[in-house]
């Protein structure tokens, strides 16, 4: 699945997201963060709430200023200032899903003017018959009737709810779209379906995903690569069967194996680490982004990168 | 064969439940409409055990839970059947008088968010003492003193220091550890967790767990957990009661469910778990949505998203069906006369794991 020659879709450069002003009530959420998205791959990103990880998302599709640093989609600066132009095209091919559906619906419109509140703004169609052919389409894409365009929130589930958050980022018609924890407000029963219509949908349309979660057990099943997020700082980033199988960082082991199994007779002998900040050291040796292995990244000093690299088979880059 | 389960049996065979709900009804009036959320349920809880309770929302754990302690809503009442407590019919309660015998003494609850949970402008000191001084009549440096050796086993560090403190100055993690330091504080013998942990991270959640395994043993608590999350009750149940349409559909050890399943609800419950899943593949997913609880319900509330459902039942609603002494479910597949249905993959995977690994034993 993976060649070295990919089309990097998104990059994202030493991004430095920053709340407050002044000295005492700056608080940086995103420190010195940097990878790369690749065409047609799902790329997760995990983390703790208050890791940061959304504030990523969002300052990929401006919500969030960048502090400093840079975020490329397609080889162009996208982040700062940019001519209006660009920011409607960025506004229109880079989408996001919100987490909540009961939430981030307008209850008092209807379906049809949820799903096309992008056109509008934008103004990318060109006549009313159009923009009806678009929404339709939307709502078949995410298995909804296209009669539902009549119909208000309320009428609706959550999964169906959610679908109607989908549809309305698909009649854009993306290359990127920011799920950021799209099914964890679901019911059990419905986020198979949920994550069943995201993969479907990748497949049909070749989208690209940053899926953004806190549950390992989706993340391994939907993601390609997989970046951990801990205090606004990636900790480890590779593809994520490996990840999985070899994690290094203390943090993602600690993520790791917290993660619940649903299989009694596992999970009464298992030992959950605990993850204490303080085993590391970096008074005198500050850590460093490193590959270690190909496509297998961990921040670390150079005495951690020892220690980690006894960890890898051929002992690592 | 089963030497696990032999001991299971044994343990349960053995002794009487300290609360014993018969066939309980609950009805809510809802915009002139009655709404019937629990659909003669019954239930068995034992001394000392961790039931785990799982269910989509609306499912009615919650609400079933719920009417143990008297805390349904207004406008919900326990229609009929019995709820045995020490003698009592909970079922018939009716004033508050009677429910404070029973409410934090008796049976306390851990509810989901700590955030709401607690009061924000008193200190988490006082809000435990209240639970001391009213529950276990200390008073003064006693009662204190209590408070602290309660902080110290949940697990807060400094206590001393963190009696005096507000809950805005704790994390989401150690609040929650304070909602069950007070639950604690009533010195209940039966603990209701609903839905402890998922408010929470995921490492803050394994802790969680970990301090509510240990408190059970140290005050010998009976604890019943509500929850949607396999994962969680894999770690903490002794027995699972699984709960669609106002109903528990099948009950068994945890052993039982995780690997022996029965009922077509909880095939597709754990079927449709990710991590049962393989990649690349769709994941099993459970078609339409739960039934409308306004409406009577005819046969097996399952029958009409279930794909190997058999014409019965959409007519007649299934009997439980014994599969041991600790393992029901109401399903027809279970009558001798039904058809043999084959199960979903995952489920017959883990069907291989209950074998292969007992008789190794």
């Amino acid at each position: 699945m993976v060649s070295k020659s990919r089309e990097v879709l998104l990059e994202v450069k030493n991004l430095r997201v920053e709340f407050g002003e002044g000295k005492k009530k700056k608080f940086t959420a995103v420190d010195d963060v940097s990878f790369n998205i690749y065409r047609g791959e799902t790329f997760g990103l995990v983390g703790e709430s208050g890791s940061g990880k959304t504030s990523i998302g969002r300052a990929i599709v401006r919500i969030n200023k960048a502090a400093d640093g840079q975020i490329l989609f397609k080889g162009e600066i996208i982040s700062g200032n940019i001519p209006k132009q660009l920011d409607r095209e960025i506004t229109r091919k880079i989408q996001m899903i919100f987490q909540d559906p009961m939430a981030s619906l307008n209850e008092r419109a209807k379906v049809d003017y949820i799903v096309s509140e992008g056109l509008y703004n934008l103004k990318n169609y060109k006549n009313e018959e159009e923009r009806r052919a678009k929404v339709e389409q939307a709502l078949r894409d995410v298995g909804l009737l296209p009669e539902f365009a009549s119909r208000f929130p309320h009428e609706f589930s959550g999964g169906q709810r959610q679908r109607i958050g989908i549809a309305r980022v698909l009649v854009m018609e993306p290359e990127l779209i920011i799920a950021d924890e799209p099914i964890s407000a679901l019911d059990v029963s419905i986020r198979a379906q949920v994550l069943n219509l995201l993969s479907d949908l990748q497949k049909k349309k070749g989208l690209t995903y940053l899926f953004i979660a806190h549950d390992l057990a989706v993340v391994r099943f939907i993601t390609d690569r997989t970046a951990v997020i801990h205090k606004g700082k990636i900790v480890e980033l590779a593809e994520t069967e490996r990840l999985f199988e070899n994690p290094l960082h203390p943090y993602t082991r600690a993520l790791l194996s917290a993660i619940p199994i649903p299989n009694p007779r596992l999970e009464r002998n298992r030992k959950i680490e605990i993850y204490d900040p303080a085993c590391h050291d970096y008074s005198k040796n500050p850590p460093f982004w490193v590959e270690i292995e190909p496509e297998h990244f961990v921040l670390a000093n150079e005495k951690e990168l020892e220690e980690y690299r006894k960890k890898v088979p051929g002992h690592g880059i | 064969m089963h030497s696990i389960s032999r001991e299971m049996e044994e343990k349960y065979i053995n002794q009487h439940p300290i609360l014993s709900a018969k066939d309980v009804v609950i009805k809510f009036n809802l915009r002139g409409h009655t709404l019937t959320a629990i659909r003669e349920a019954s239930l068995d809880l034992y001394e000392g055990e961790s039931l785990a309770i799982v269910g989509e929302s609306g499912s009615g754990k919650s609400v079933f839970v719920k009417s143990f302690m008297g805390l349904l809503d207004k406008n919900g009442w326990v229609d009929s059947g019995t709820i045995n407590y020490k003698g009592y019919d909970l079922g018939k309660f009716k004033t508050e008088k009677e429910w404070l015998r029973i409410r934090g003494k008796e049976i306390a609850m851990v509810f989901q968010d700590p955030m709401t949970a607690l009061n924000p402008l008193k200190t988490i000191g006082k809000q435990i003492l209240e639970a001391v001084e009213l529950h276990q009549g200390l008073r003064g440096q006693e009662a204190k003193n209590t408070v602290l050796e309660i902080l110290r086993d949940v697990g807060i560090s400094n206590p001393m220091v963190r009696y005096n403190q507000y809950p805005h100055e704790f994390s989401g993690g150690m609040r929650q550890r304070v909602v069950i330091a007070i639950s604690i504080a009533c010195s209940p013998r039966i603990l209701i967790c609903d839905e402890p942990t998922t408010a929470l991270d995921v490492t803050i959640q394994a802790q969680i767990i970990q301090l509510l395994k240990n408190l059970q043993k140290k005050y010998k608590l009976t604890i019943i957990y509500i929850t949607h999350d396999l994962g969680v009750v894999a770690k903490v149940a002794d027995r699972i009661g699984v709960m669609y349409a106002g109903d528990i559909v099948e009950i068994g050890t945890s052993e039982e469910v995780f690997y022996n399943p029965q009922h077509p609800y909880t095939w597709a419950l754990l079927s449709s778990l990710p991590q049962l899943g393989i990649k690349g593949e769709p994941l099993y997913s459970i078609k339409g949505t739960p039934p409308n609880l306004f409406n009577e319900i005819r046969g097996d509330a399952f029958a009409p998203r279930n794909p190997r459902a058999l014409k019965i039942d959409f007519e007649l609603r299934p009997p439980y069906f014994s599969v041991s002494p600790t393992h029901r479910a109401k399903t027809w597949l279970l009558d001798p006369r039904a058809p043999k249905v084959e199960p979903p993959e995952a489920i017959k995977k883990l069907r291989e794991q209950w074998g292969s690994e007992c008789c190794g034993k």
